[in-house]
């Protein structure tokens, strides 16, 4: 089964980005960086890896996050797990 | 003494079952304060054990069950310490530490650890030394010790792999990531899965069917089915101690201490 088309992962991410933490989803933007619009950190990062694997149904080492910001690269990264 | 409210954790009996509760801003760190609040719990265990038929292990903190040992601590005494004195002081800490471990381990009731959120190093294996771990919706695990250059110290590893497979083993410790519940329960180490929130609703209901039992038969097949990996133990302290030597682990947990950056807890 091949991956769902990126603007669909990446739709998905910021509706369940913006509906956790209650933020407008018109204020984010794929290459906007979620730790400053979302006004994240480090432990709430950690809580939407963990909503973001549920969703998707995927493992996402957090390694792979190492030095990831926005949504679009955060958006890559699962989609190569799925 | 059926009841304690101290500054990193609080006992009491409720329903019959021993709920020790964790609670030391900002999530758990297990330094020196909380270790001799785990020592008072321990010489208790045994009056608490005669009143009881079950143990809970919880973080009443949001953060989660708890980040692990207290880096910063362990940093801080490095520094005002000249070396030798700082590795004794180690080691003691963790002498201390495996023995209050050791006794929650072999304790002779039902241990059942409720985690949600953070549960990482220390925290991850204070869990471990728990019979049954009821982990909430969002839990995640990790033991990143391999960043600072060291290894779990507080008898993770001989845990893990009297729980695991060896090859899930090394992949958890050599990568040093973290990893969620639906990953846990897959692997074996978590038994149940609680809603958010729900960890410790479960964990009481839990508690509450294991005292349905008889007390001997529920201890010796525990004592069967959970021996206790003492040797490995010992040599845990001292690899553990023989790597705290080295100037890597100085300069990673001077990295992790001094860090701005946004992702500190990730590997």
């Amino acid at each position: 089964m091949s991956a769902p088309p990126a603007d669909r992962t990446l739709d998905e991410i910021l509706n369940l980005a913006a509906s956790h933490f209650k933020v407008a989803r018109e204020k984010l933007t794929p290459d906007g960086d979620f730790f400053k619009t979302l006004g994240i950190d480090s432990l709430q990062a950690l809580d939407l890896l963990t909503r973001l694997e549920h969703h998707f149904r995927i493992e996402l080492p957090d390694y792979e996050l190492q030095g990831v910001s926005d949504f679009r690269t955060l958006a890559n990264r699962i989609r190569a797990r799925l | 003494m059926n009841d304690f409210k101290g500054q990193t954790l609080s006992w009491q009996i409720v329903n019959g079952t021993i709920e020790l509760a964790l609670h030391r801003d900002p999530c758990n760190e297990i330094g020196s304060l909380t270790l001799e609040e785990l020592e008072k719990f321990a010489t208790a265990l045994p009056e608490l054990v005669n009143e009881s038929q079950a143990l809970i292990v919880h973080s009443t903190l949001k953060a989660g069950f708890s980040a692990g040992a207290d880096l910063r601590e362990l940093f801080q005494r490095g520094q005002e310490m000249e070396k030798a004195a700082a590795l004794r002081g180690v080691r003691e800490f963790l002498e201390r530490i495996h023995s209050v471990m050791n006794a929650l381990d072999a304790a002779p009731l039902t241990t059942i650890a409720a985690v949600h959120g953070v549960t990482f190093g220390g925290g991850f294996e204070l869990a471990l030394v728990c019979d049954i771990i009821i982990a909430d919706r969002m839990a995640r695990f990790c033991f990143p010790e391999l960043r600072l250059g060291l290894i779990p110290g507080f008898g993770g590893i001989p845990r893990l792999k009297r729980d695991l497979g060896n090859a899930v083993v090394r992949d958890l410790l050599l990568t040093g990531r973290s990893f969620n519940v639906m990953k846990a329960q897959q692997i074996g180490l978590v038994s149940q899965i609680a809603a958010e929130g729900e960890a410790l609703r479960v964990a009481r209901a839990t508690a509450s069917q294991v005292g349905k039992f008889d007390r001997r038969t529920a201890a010796a097949a525990k004592e069967f089915v959970k021996p206790i990996p003492y040797e490995e133990l010992k040599r845990e302290i001292d690899i553990f101690c023989d790597l705290y030597s080295r100037p890597a682990v100085e300069a990673g947990l001077r990295k992790f201490v001094e860090s701005t950056d946004a992702q500190p807890y990730l590997p």
